[in-house]
């Protein structure tokens, strides 16, 4: 492809991304009154979680950047909500204001994070980042334990959402907060997709695909993975905040290594670079351990072995998937939905081919398709 | 200074296991170019072979055969049955397929073995050698320390001096050059990630009794603290990780006794962040082109 | 109309516990807004959740997985033996009791998850015996706004006995300052002029126990104290300090793992001190696992632990539930863990037979709170309107001869005085299972 199509596709994109956006904001409004409470806070998970897979997928799929820290980013935002909206609280603000506020503090300790990481992950290659990552998500619990007026290990609390009195006729909590963070991931996500679709996102591949060329084309590598990590994080912030409104709490617990991972295993199963995808792994990592326990403990069996079973089947299908996506199925559900006709396509050429998907992002650019993992 | 001589022996005894963890990395990223994020759970379950031949014949010796076989063997299945189907040149897709290893592995020993620990007391009596009357080392760390030498000077003998050691060099070197000139790249790859499982099964087999007990996660900290090492010193290097473990086990140490337990991350997230800042390849890395 | 079913109607304002009055009148005038909100929706013939003529359902939240699985997994397991057993004759009031026990891997954004779907989609009557600090500590909001007993947590935090804003909440361990502030004082009585030490866990456990072993011998009284993380399985240093600080009685507040490897670490020096250790890492058959069957029991000759159940060989009780145990536990480990898993099942056992013939959750509550209820601790219980705390005493065991058992030593704390007591074990009656009179 070449990039003046790029961009006219992405000047005529913008607006039916943001429409398509609404739209679909809208619909899963709409949906949550379907729902009874419980499945309405798993929405609220689910879209939270989705905030952060959606930046992830960008991350690792267009950049090439491998993070394994991404809960930590999550943390910051629920941390920058928490320790703005309690003084807050404390001052007797409360509505939208006080929520406002709280989401502003999200973003600005997140986007400092996020910041500093991207300064780092400019200069370290593959493994490297993700070494530091990892010594970082490994260290979260102690900056939570020493810095001061972080809580320590149980963390800080949240003051509560109410729903607000024009609604509190018709919806219980749990629903409001699937609102909240309906809209926050539509906030939070649309941005991200309208720079995949645009001009940013193609110096991102470009930067993927091969460094020197793309520095060769006036494209500043560092600049881009940067700018990549801040979009991320700042999504994953966002998506931290909401956690900490639903749970009313934040704390290192939530956000350990494990957790991290797990929102890997949502971006690469659900197709790296596809943002659609990343809203399917985000669903599926907090809907399966759920569906694989209902399963062990409907189905009769022993206590010592229900008991064994319960949290580590549900571990064990994470990592079969991941292992399968990865070896056989590299595009990942993204990809595998795509049809036959363009997986015949892609399989007989070597350039990526045209993908256009219902299930994925509203903003699949027509030459987009989702990055597999051994795109180079 | 007696504390001082206590702490920093007690690191270098802890950092020795680091240290040759961090080495098992670096022989498969040598080999294979791959971060194998599945190292720990591989070993945990070549020692848990070692314990039950050391339940059943008492001979810690025939342990840690077993635990050096199955490892090998692991390395051999995950290699051949796994990771060569993995597509892709670059690191990241094998690097995934570990991760989903490991959590395959882990959840299938918590689902066979439960969670509780299984101790394992030391072959060697746990009473400490003196330096003036300030208990240094015991005999078990010493063993540590004579095991961790030999293993180091003989990768490094094989790797040095050996036909094999430079077939294995110029296969994760130079792939393509290598096959022309006759040497099997895929079998080194194998031979890399055989030699590396049993490096790390033994790393786990002599961590295991300096600590609570053998379960599923017995080697996660381990497996982190020597991926750190490894980036730290460079993925490349083996002076890299035997120097990297001593100085991150020392530092935890050292952090540990003067400040607060709680404090020993946050030094380490230090160190490598400031290494990296300043040599982003690594202490010892090399040619920066074939650190990615 | 599910939707609003589920959702009783908040007893009172929702609000955090350390914030000024401000805020809570600005939480009080949200959750009125919510809670005409509810009312107005409930459906007005919502029955009490979790309770039918034939069945009560009782939820918790456990680690099963994970890391801290090792130490905590057996507890649950013994919970629901023991309501097998009551099941088997009988039941309470004719009513069988289901526990439905989640695994929450020691996270608390999995804790979560589960205790929303226990009082949601399960419809739990109560919370029994949820575990950890941080982990409980993610619900107790949830569960307050919701109206659900949240009886006897199983943590030593103080967090639970703030009877003005979680009225529905309930401890069940004794809390840590009791148990740093008996073992404090059973080292001043024992040896007044040793130096004494402290060991402790790097969070609350650790912080709350110092407190109370300060109240106990003064601000000055503790020579070091060290803490250690349980993510570094090694305590080479903190023994070195310790030792070097010539501590004679070393205070722990540990988890049995960490007990363990401190015993052997210092063994490992040559350094033979007395060790005192909290009830949460002091269980001598799980000691002796770690250590090993052939230098634990030598080790720990002598060892001192606070306790507050009837764990101890040869009692009634302890005999009753090692017959429960096999019976209906398949003859699992017996130790510690085990004799807590019971005496929890049996104090809620004892709670619902108090609460009527025909329990609310309200009812449940006022049982608890009307101080008639006796458990089988070796103390009374300090349940009452004003206070949420299970035990405000512990009695001080030692192992001799390979036994762990009481010794004539039982403290108690009031305010800020410890005061040595009379233990007043409560007799085991009608095969442990308790009746509405």
């Amino acid at each position: 492809m070449t990039r003046t199509t790029a961009r006219n596709g992405a000047r005529s994109s913008t607006r039916t991304i943001v429409l398509r956006a609404i739209m679909l904001t809208v619909l899963a409004l709409a949906a949550t009154f379907a729902l009874d409470p419980f499945r309405n806070y798993q929405l609220a998970v689910v879209a939270a979680t989705f905030c952060a897979t959606a930046g992830l997928t960008l991350l690792v799929g267009l950049t090439g950047q491998l993070s394994l820290g991404h809960g930590v980013l999550m943390a910051a935002g629920g941390y920058g909500y928490a320790l703005v909206a309690g003084p807050a609280a404390d001052a007797g603000l409360g509505g939208v204001g006080r929520f406002a506020l709280g989401i502003a503090g999200a973003l600005v300790l997140s986007a400092v994070v996020g910041g500093l990481l991207g300064l780092a992950g400019a200069r370290l290659r593959g493994p490297y980042l993700a070494g530091l990552t990892l010594a970082l998500v490994i260290a979260l619990p102690a900056v939570a334990t020493q810095v001061p007026g972080l809580g320590k290990d149980q963390g800080l609390g949240v003051p509560f959402e109410a729903v607000p009195a024009p609604l509190a006729g018709v919806m219980v909590v749990e629903q409001w907060h699937a609102w909240i963070a309906i809209v926050v991931a539509a906030v939070a996500v649309t941005p991200l997709v309208v720079l995949r679709s645009g001009p940013a996102g193609l110096r991102m591949r470009a930067t993927h695909g091969d460094e020197v060329a793309a520095r060769l084309a006036g494209i500043s590598p560092a600049r881009v993975k940067v700018t990549a990590f801040v979009a991320s994080s700042v999504s994953a912030g966002l998506g931290g905040a909401v956690l900490a409104v639903v749970a009313q709490n934040v704390g290192p617990g939530r956000y350990s290594l494990a957790f991290s991972l797990l929102l890997l295993v949502a971006v690469v199963v659900g197709g790296l670079g596809s943002v659609g995808g990343a809203a399917v792994g985000a669903a599926l990592v907090v809907l399966l351990p759920w569906l694989v326990d209902t399963v062990v403990s409907g189905a009769g069996m022993p206590a010592d072995l229900e008991q064994r079973l319960s949290g580590n089947l549900a571990v064990a299908v994470f990592g079969a998937l991941l292992v399968a996506v990865t070896v056989a199925w590299p595009g990942g559900l993204a990809g595998a939905t795509a049809g036959p006709r363009a997986r015949l396509a892609r399989r007989r050429r070597p350039a990526p081919a045209p993908v256009l998907d219902p299930d994925t992002d509203p903003a699949q650019e027509p030459t987009s398709d989702p990055q597999p993992l051994t795109e180079r | 200074m007696d504390r001082l001589v206590l702490l920093v022996s007690t690191g270098v005894a802890r950092g020795l296991v680091i240290a040759l963890f961090a080495l098992s990395l670096v022989i498969i990223w040598r080999a294979a170019r791959i971060v194998n994020f599945g190292q720990a759970a591989m070993a945990v379950v070549a020692v848990y072979v070692a314990f039950a031949v050391h339940a059943a014949t008492g001979s810690y010796v025939l342990a840690v055969l077993g635990a050096l076989v199955t490892g090998a063997l692991l390395g051999l299945a995950v290699e051949r049955g796994l990771m060569r189907r993995v597509p892709g040149a670059t690191p990241m897709p094998g690097m995934i397929v570990a991760i989903g290893l490991v959590m395959v592995l882990q959840s299938l020993l918590g689902v066979l073995f439960g969670p509780r620990h299984r101790p394992m007391s030391p072959v060697f009596s746990q009473s400490p050698l003196y330096v003036g009357d300030v208990p240094v080392l015991s005999r078990y760390d010493l063993f540590v320390l004579v095991v961790a030498l030999v293993v180091v000077v003989g990768l490094g003998l094989l790797f040095n001096r050996s036909t094999l050691g430079l077939q294995l060099r110029a296969a994760a070197v130079a792939p393509e050059v290598s096959r022309l000139l006759g040497v099997r790249v895929p079998r080194m790859v194998t031979i890399g990630w055989m030699l590396s499982s049993a490096v790390a099964a033994l790393a786990v087999l002599l961590l295991v009794p300096t600590e609570l007990g053998l379960n599923a996660h017995s080697a996660d900290v381990l497996f982190v603290h020597a991926f750190t090492v490894a980036v730290l010193g460079g993925l490349d290097s083996p002076a890299g990780a035997l120097v990297g473990g001593l100085v991150v086990g020392v530092l935890i140490s050292l952090v540990t006794g003067y400040a607060s337990a709680g404090l020993a991350p946050l030094a380490v997230l230090g160190l490598l962040t400031t290494v990296l800042l300043v040599r982003p390849g690594g202490i010892f890395a090399t040619k920066e082109a074939r650190t990615a | 109309m599910r939707n609003h079913a589920t959702t009783p109607t908040p007893r009172r304002a929702p609000g955090r516990a350390p914030r000024p009055p401000a805020v809570r009148a600005a939480a009080a005038a949200s959750a009125g807004v919510v809670g005409l909100a509810l009312t107005a929706c409930s459906s007005p013939a919502a029955a009490t959740p979790g309770i039918d003529d034939e069945t009560v359902t009782v939820g918790t939240h456990q680690p099963l997985t994970g890391p801290a699985a090792a130490g905590f997994a057996s507890i649950s397991a013994a919970t629901s033996a023991y309501f097998e057993h009551v099941n088997a004759n009988g039941g309470i009031n004719g009513r069988t009791i289901e526990y439905v026990v989640k695994d929450d891997g020691y996270n608390p954004a999995t804790t979560q998850t589960v205790v929303r779907e226990l009082v949601q989609e399960d419809e739990v009557f109560a919370m029994l015996n949820g575990l950890g600090t941080p982990t409980h500590s993610s619900v107790l909001d949830y569960l307050d706004q919701n109206g659900v007993p949240d009886l006897f947590v199983a943590s030593g935090s103080t967090t639970w006995n703030q009877p003005e804003e979680y009225p529905n909440t309930f401890g069940f361990n004794v809390d840590y300052v009791v148990e740093g502030a008996a073992l404090g004082q059973y080292a001043a009585d024992q040896d007044p002029g040793a130096v004494v030490c402290v060991l402790g866990q790097d969070d609350d456990f650790g912080e709350t126990f110092l407190q109370g072993v300060e109240l106990a011998l003064g601000a000055d009284g503790v020579a070091t104290y060290q803490t250690y993380s349980t993510s570094n399985e090694d305590v080479t240093a903190q023994i070195g300090a310790m030792r070097k600080a010539g501590c004679e009685i070393n205070l722990l507040a540990t988890i049995n793992g960490f007990t363990a490897m401190s015993l052997g670490t210092a063994a490992k020096m040559g350094w033979f001190p007395q060790w005192y250790a909290s009830s949460s890492g002091g269980d001598y058959p799980t000691l002796v696992e770690f250590l090993g069957e052939d230098v634990g029991p030598k080790l720990l000759d002598g060892f001192v632990s606070a306790n507050y159940l009837p764990n101890s060989p040869g009692s009634d009780w302890y005999e009753l539930f090692q017959q429960i145990n096999d019976e209906h536990n398949a003859g699992a480990p017996f130790d510690g863990n085990t004799v807590y898993g019971m005496s929890v099942g049996y104090l809620f056992a004892e709670a619902l037979a108090k609460a009527g013939e025909d329990p609310t959750r309200e009812s449940l509550v006022e049982a608890v709170e009307s101080g008639e209820l006796a458990g089988n601790g070796i103390l009374p219980l300090s349940f009452g309107p004003d206070d949420h705390a299970a035990y405000d005493g512990v009695g001080i065991a030692v192992v001799s001869g390979g036994v762990q058992d009481f010794v004539d030593a039982t403290y108690r704390v009031d305010g800020d005085t410890v005061e040595a007591v009379e233990p007043e074990p409560v007799p085991l009656e009608d095969d442990g299972v308790p009746t509405s009179d």
